[in-house]
């Protein structure tokens, strides 16, 4: 008995994978050809892997003042979300893993990384990315400081240096060259222009404009 | 790369999540910053995430009776920047400092830090020395779990799959009492290579911990015997090097190898104890 147990278990197995083969397939199908017979079919709990295959949740949150109420999949992060949905491409997919620092955004005030956030987290919340900064044609004065600084390069990582920098000065955290430094250290710059971005910053920092 | 799909659940109680935690396959979402990078690279593909991070109960730090309590659901940020701990166990706000950057400070959660049980987090080794007690309450009740039963290997902690950390509770150290964490930090990621933690009363015992060296963070009794009820002098730190790591299975990585991070537990070790002499 205990020999054939094996076997038995295999071939369940490859019943299953042949039926969910035949459910991913019927999705596919069906979304090419007849799209109203998929939502009919999603409706009726006809397949309930279809039905889940269009399960969004519904999300309200606020980007740079303006209220959006959407309909995501959990497994979006707030970086995609932003990027793709909301066509807010001035955050950067670097690493996409938050080893960067390119992709960071404020939440309700603190610096994240919307690439390890997921969207639907972020229901209630108010989040500013680079986009919201600036009023109109007037740079914050961040993006002043780090133009007149050359505080960049590509320019790639720079949205989230300046989302970071500002941030920084925020939580009080820009009293010294080391001091920034420390505190800047969750954002990379591949070319090299930290001792710019530094100057940048304690610039701004000087000037004691609230930010 | 994209998770596999998932169902997502916000718990607003304990027991909301329990609730939730209790049906199929499904994981706990605290600040998401170990569990969504698994997820996107597919090392973990649970079919539903209970998101925790807006459960009021889990948040917070106070002081009772004799004990600082830290809800599971606080941010290494708020833990670095809270004044019992200052006041009370300066090595947890130093510690604090040296997770990550701020971004990750500002979403990671110590109560998530310990049941992920990375081998190099710094909180376990904070745990261990302070002699704290994990809180955790399951469908099945409540349990109190002593720091030192709950790493049990790599990534591995003593919960059960059904429970959640409430808190983590901390005896205040006695007046006089010196404490410090000292790490050798992989430069990119700040995990610990090595992590050293030391408490030592004024009475002289010792409590001493690693982490990043093994499987999982450790006490070190062997070297605790050492230094403990003796004068921190050049010759019973010496001895302390000697007698600390030993017997333990330590890890060998692209960062450093096993004789070298064996080499930096006892240089971490002795560096520790002469901060507090």
């Amino acid at each position: 008995m205990t020999d054939h147990q094996p076997d038995d278990n295999n071939s369940e197995g490859l019943d299953e994978s042949r039926r969910d083969f035949l459910k991913h397939s019927s999705l596919l199908t069906a979304m090419a050809l007849t799209p109203s017979t998929v939502l009919k079919a999603a409706s009726s709990q006809w397949d309930e892997r279809l039905a889940g295959a269009f399960e969004k949740i519904s999300l309200s949150l606020e980007v740079n003042g303006t209220k959006h109420s959407l309909a995501i999949e959990p497994r979006v992060t707030l970086l995609d979300l932003l990027r793709e949905q909301l066509a807010l491409t001035g955050t950067k997919k670097g690493c996409d893993y938050g080893q960067c620092g390119a992709c960071t955004v404020h939440v309700d005030g603190r610096r994240v990384l919307a690439c390890m956030s997921l969207a639907v987290m972020q229901e209630g919340r108010k989040v500013t990315t680079i986009e919201g900064l600036a009023g109109g044609d007037t740079l914050h004065p961040m993006q002043e400081a780090f133009v007149k600084h050359d505080g960049l390069q590509c320019g790639y990582c720079t949205p989230g240096q300046i989302m970071s920098a500002v941030a920084c000065i925020r939580e009080g955290h820009a009293n010294s060259a080391e001091e920034i430094q420390e505190y800047m250290s969750g954002n990379l710059c591949r070319c090299g222009a930290y001792p710019n971005i530094v100057a940048a910053i304690m610039e701004v920092k000087k000037e004691g404009k609230k930010l | 790369m994209i998770p596999v799909e998932f169902d997502y659940k916000k718990a607003i109680s304990v027991e909301e999540a329990l609730e939730a935690l209790s049906s199929g396959d499904s994981k706990l979402l605290a600040g998401g910053y170990s569990l969504i990078p698994a997820m996107k690279l597919r090392l973990n593909q649970p079919s539903m995430l209970i998101d925790i991070g807006g459960i009021a109960s889990l948040k917070g730090i106070e002081e009772e009776d004799g004990q600082i309590i830290i809800k599971a659901g606080t941010t290494h940020n708020d833990i670095l920047n809270n004044d019992l701990i200052k006041t009370h166990l300066p090595f947890f706000h130093e510690a604090a400092s040296m997770i990550g950057d701020v971004q990750v400070r500002n979403r990671g959660t110590i109560g998530g830090s310990l049941a992920h049980a990375d081998p190099a987090a710094d909180w376990p080794a904070l745990v261990l020395v302070a002699e704290a007690t994990i809180d955790v309450v399951g469908t099945g009740g409540k349990r109190n779990i002593k720091a030192a039963d709950f790493f049990t290997g790599l990534f591995t902690t003593a919960l059960a799959e059904n429970e959640i950390i409430t808190a983590i509770r901390i005896p205040i150290p006695a007046n006089g009492s010196r404490m410090v964490y000292l790490k050798f930090e992989n430069p990119a990621s700040r995990f610990a290579v090595v992590g050293c933690a030391v408490l030592r009363s004024s009475d002289k015992k010792t409590t001493i911990a690693f982490t990043g060296v093994a499987d999982y963070a450790f006490r070190d009794t062997a070297a605790e015997q050492v230094v403990s009820g003796k004068i921190l002098d050049t010759n019973t730190i010496a001895d302390a090097m000697n007698a600390a790591v030993y017997g333990v299975n330590v890890l060998s990585d692209n960062f450093a190898s096993e004789d070298y991070r064996r080499h930096l537990a006892k240089v971490y070790l002795k560096r520790a104890l002469q901060a507090i002499a």
